[in-house]
């Protein structure tokens, strides 16, 4: 039973709980760093990792901080982590400090760390946090590999260029052409509009995947009709 | 110099607008614009938390972090440092409109706590030093940027207005048909794009 809890705890971030598509959170990042697959990828681990540590820190802190100046240290735990990411990152993947610029120093303000530790961190264990930590990262980062992927398929009509830059055992210049170049790519989707169209219809998708009426209750006419609708 | 600083101010407001282009303080912009005097109210703090912090965060990192003599280079901590600053200073603000401005607290001071982990103030203190721009300029830039940040939330919250009215699909209910409105927004700011330097001959 206790295991079972802990799997839920960690698959909870992926999708009945995703930080951005069902929490709303952290939407700066989300759009402004889902251009490219590559780019949400970087973000995405970057987050995870600071979401881990500052879950299990802050978990493990929780009965010595005072509840008044709680924010500012977890504040001050996060900022930590985010410039140990930043060295390492500037160190590591140049390339990835490039695309991300100044989003890399923001993920001290994401909305998904604060929360976390707050809502989560601050009331269990070190492992279920942990745990929670790992789940939302994943979940962060999938949402932003997934709608980073929309988007530079259509805006570029490549897929995972760049990727080279984060992991260095693949050639330079790695892309995968998906759609053929005789095809004028929309470059508005790399653009800010795109991002925020994207990320409507990608809320939009997931409010529908977890709000449908399940499977078995389809049998009442009615509530067909409206998942059909819907 | 004028003209530079003009160029600066108003690239802010139009072209590199921090809510539409660049993507910076999205929760706000999703969450206060429904009402029009609650997007100004806070629209206005963040432009004062902005300007105040680039004044506080600017000199500190060119006399302390990383000194132009080179004696020691701890830009490492700019992250750190900044985002400390910001906290303190937001509280401090809020205790200092409490005692001395009730009234102008009354109006911004429930959108001052909020503001610490607004995207928007770290970012523009951050850019400042990165685009590497002196005092003056930075502080042009953060008001620009406090200004644009007004702009986008008093069209938006027009627009949203409308957008509340109408019947969207169930599942584009509430946020999603809001962030379709935003993209449409934004898109009319991509218009914009080169007419700082056209009118100002750069």
């Amino acid at each position: 039973m206790s295991s079972n809890n802990k799997l839920k705890v960690f698959t909870n971030g992926i999708l009945n709980e995703n930080p951005v598509l069902v929490l709303v959170l952290g939407t700066c990042p989300t759009l402004a760093t889902s251009t490219m697959a590559s780019n949400g990828i970087g973000m995405g681990l970057a987050a995870t990792f600071v979401l881990v540590c500052s879950n299990i820190v802050i978990s493990a802190l929780r009965k010595v901080i005072p509840n008044q100046v709680r924010i500012p240290c977890y504040i001050t735990v996060i900022a930590g982590f985010v410039s140990v990411v930043q060295m390492l990152v500037e160190a590591f993947v140049p390339a990835l400090d490039e695309a991300l610029g100044v989003y890399l120093p923001l993920i001290v303000v994401n909305c998904i760390i604060l929360g976390r530790a707050e809502m989560f961190a601050s009331k269990n264990g070190i492992v279920d946090s942990a745990l929670d930590g790992l789940g939302m990262g994943i979940g962060f980062m999938l949402t932003l590999t997934i709608m980073g992927t929309i988007r530079e398929i259509l805006g570029s009509g490549t897929w995972m260029s760049g990727l080279d830059g984060l992991f260095p055992f693949l050639p330079e210049g790695f892309a995968i052409q998906v759609l053929p170049e005789s095809i004028d790519p929309f470059t508005i989707m790399t653009s800010a509009p795109g991002g925020f169209f994207i990320f409507g219809v990608m809320m939009a998708a997931a409010t529908w995947l977890t709000t449908r009426p399940k499977k078995e209750k389809a049998s009442a006419p009615a509530e067909t009709a409206e998942g059909g609708n819907a | 110099m004028a003209v530079e600083l003009a160029v600066i101010f108003f690239s802010m407001i139009l072209v590199d607008n921090y809510v539409l282009v660049q993507f910076l303080g999205i929760c706000p912009f999703l969450g206060v614009s429904k009402r029009l005097d609650s997007a100004v109210g806070m629209s206005l703090a963040v432009t004062f938390v902005m300007v105040l912090a680039t004044a506080a965060t600017w000199p500190i990192q060119m006399f302390l972090l990383t000194p132009e003599s080179g004696a020691w280079d701890m830009g490492y901590l700019q992250t750190i440092v900044f985002i400390l600053i910001i906290a303190v200073l937001v509280q401090l603000l809020e205790s200092i409109l409490k005692k001395y401005i009730p009234a102008l607290y009354k109006s911004l001071g429930v959108y001052l706590p909020l503001i610490t982990t607004n995207c928007t103030i770290l970012g523009v203190t951050v850019l400042n030093i990165d685009n590497g721009y002196n005092f003056l300029e930075s502080i042009v830039c953060a008001a620009g940027a406090g200004i644009g940040y007004l702009v986008a939330m008093v069209l938006f919250s027009g627009v949203r207005r409308r957008v509340e009215e109408a019947m969207p699909p169930k599942c584009f209910k509430d946020l999603p048909i809001t962030l379709v409105a935003a993209a449409m927004v934004s898109l009319s700011f991509m218009g914009f794009g080169g007419i700082v330097e056209n009118i100002f001959g750069v």
